[in-house]
């Protein structure tokens, strides 16, 4: 634990091999954590998550503001950010969600690059896949939307689709009369993300504090002074929340009610096999997704159990329904055991879109709502945030997030962000 | 699994119900202000503890009922037919 500036480490195979030769032993600390942190700073960022880390990121490096501190209760990225299934896309339905998904896609396809972190971001291709005329139907639509939206896509029919991915069910009982192929969709190393955020934070001086919960928000005069954490109080000029699932606690901190609902997501990975299937797969029929880590684990999504829930664990019967839909497609994964199951806690809002805004306390922001699809926004949710707390104004494309949606009923009712996880 | 004890059927498994949400949500009058329609279409309780809201016993007896869950380790704590004395009380 060091708040001293550290050499930059970089991560490559001629260091990697430099190592070879002293056990590893050049690796410096990658994070900037003061044994004690400082009595004011510009920004405080609740939630050590994907987007807390990357709106730290982006302040410093969009907008030179340094004097930040991201407070974490865990550990960085171990809420949601490293709970989740890894599937990037922007397959959307509105141009409002368009605009925001495919601007994270975008940072997301140069991220390794520009934060000098390998997060494994493999565009692997995602396919939605119908199994009735109805289905195909949506597909239609989706696809006009996308490629209207300026965002690529494919329609396939079932032929095309066996073609496509070896190995699904010969003789369903949802016959697969299509698919819809987004090529520039795929998967990233969840971890690396967060890391490579944090790690890019810190060299730019960014303070983080893990295991430092955030108990209470101070106001005065409708604006937020101070955040009181385990390790006493903060004084600050802006606050943002990025606490995924926990945002109703802490918005109530400050005496706010959000639109928002808490529910468990549940994932599980089986035990690792041989390279099988090289793409991402969503089946809303079956209630399953999946896609093979570069282990040779399925990593195998679900829906939502919906009844609130802040215990981060799932249900059985969820688990039962994406078993059943595995099984389905692949009736020869029936033989794989189980591996790990695990829960997050998301932050639903009823038209499944995110809210990004500063809140009717100002200096008070709030980047949460994400639901079940929010590791493909945490770039897009960093940079626009930062520009919100930055400039004082929304960037166009986080307008229409806001809290005013609500009121004014201009909703963005993305169905294809909700029903399934993604 | 929950097990749900329906006020009619008795403790059944969670694959039966249906959650309907928070209980009650009382409809402001239509001449409500946009923020007050606002929170009664979108604002939920939403708590880390104690969640009073209702339950439909899809495939069992069709009824809808109260039940008190906590929502930080789903135990049940009362179910009640709707109207009842025990659900104005939870
Ligand atoms: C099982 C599962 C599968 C998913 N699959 C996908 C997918 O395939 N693709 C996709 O795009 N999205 C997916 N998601 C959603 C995605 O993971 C989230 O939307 C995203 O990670 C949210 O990031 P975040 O930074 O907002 O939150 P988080 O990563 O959850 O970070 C919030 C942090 O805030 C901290 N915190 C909370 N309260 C406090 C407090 N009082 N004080 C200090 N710190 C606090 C928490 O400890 C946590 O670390 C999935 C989610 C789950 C659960
Ligand atoms: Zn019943």
């Amino acid at each position: 634990m060091t708040s001293a500036p550290h050499k930059p480490a970089r991560y490559g195979a001629f260091s990697l091999l430099r190592g070879g030769l002293n056990r590893q032993s050049h690796w410096t600390p990658i994070l900037n954590e003061p044994d004690a942190p400082e009595r004011h700073y510009d920004v405080v960022i609740i939630g050590g998550g994907g987007h807390g880390l990357a709106t730290a990121h982006y302040l410093a490096a969009n907008h030179g503001i340094t004097r930040v501190c991201v407070i974490e209760r865990g550990w960085i990225g171990g809420g949601n950010t490293g709970r989740n299934t890894t599937v990037i896309r922007s397959n959307y339905f509105f141009p409002q969600s368009a605009a925001l998904y495919d601007l994270s896609l975008g940072l997301y396809e140069g991220l390794s690059k520009a934060l000098d972190y390998n997060i494994m971001f493999s565009q692997r291709g995602m396919w939605m896949l119908a199994h009735d005329r109805h289905g195909m139907e949506m597909l239609h639509r989706s696809a006009n939307a996308m490629l209207l939206n300026g965002v690529d896509a494919e329609l396939h029919d079932g032929a095309g689709v066996r073609a496509r991915i070896p190995g699904l069910n010969p003789n369903p009982r949802f016959p697969i009369l299509g698919g819809l192929l987004q090529p520039r969709g795929g998967t990233a190393r969840h971890d690396a993300v967060a890391w490579a955020y944090a790690r890019a934070a810190s060299r730019a001086g960014v303070h983080i504090l893990q295991k430092t919960a955030v108990t209470g928000l101070r106001q005065q005069g409708g604006r937020i002074t101070a955040v009181e954490t385990s390790r006493g109080t903060i004084s600050c000029d802006r606050v943002v929340v990025a606490v995924a699932g926990h945002s109703s606690e802490v918005a109530a901190m400050a005496g706010l009610s959000l639109p928002i609902q808490s529910f468990a997501l549940q994932a599980f990975v089986s035990e690792p096999v041989k390279p099988c299937l090289d793409t991402v797969l969503l089946s809303p029929a079956t209630g399953v997704y999946l896609s093979q880590s570069d282990k040779g684990e399925l990593v195998i999504g679900a829906g939502l159990d919906l009844f609130i829930s802040y215990a981060q664990r799932g249900s059985l019967p969820v688990m039962e329904q994406a078993a059943a839909g595995v099984i389905e497609l692949f009736p020869q994964f029936s033989r794989l055991r189980f591996l790990r199951q695990w829960a997050g806690i998301c932050d639903v809002v009823h038209d499944s879109s995110p809210i990004l805004d500063e809140s009717a306390i100002a200096g008070l922001h709030f980047n949460c709502g994400w639901g079940t699809g929010g590791f493909k926004a945490i770039p897009a949710g960093g940079w626009l945030t930062a520009h919100h707390v930055a400039t004082g104004r929304a960037h166009p494309i986080a307008q229409p997030f806001g809290f005013g949606r609500f009121t004014s009923g201009a909703m963005i009712d993305e169905a294809a962000a909700s029903g399934i996880a993604h | 699994m929950l097990e749900i004890a329906c006020p009619w059927c008795g403790p059944r498994p969670e694959a039966e119900f249906r959650c309907g949400g928070e209980n009650p949500i009382i409809r402001p009058p239509l001449d409500c202000s946009d923020e007050e329609w606002a929170a009664y279409l979108h604002h939920r309780t939403n708590p880390k503890g104690l969640h009073r809201e209702r339950w439909h016993h899809a495939l069992g007896c069709g009824m809808w009922f109260a039940v008190t869950r906590s929502t930080i380790d789903h135990t049940i704590v009362e179910t009640a037919p709707l109207g009842s004395a025990a659900e104005e009380e939870a």
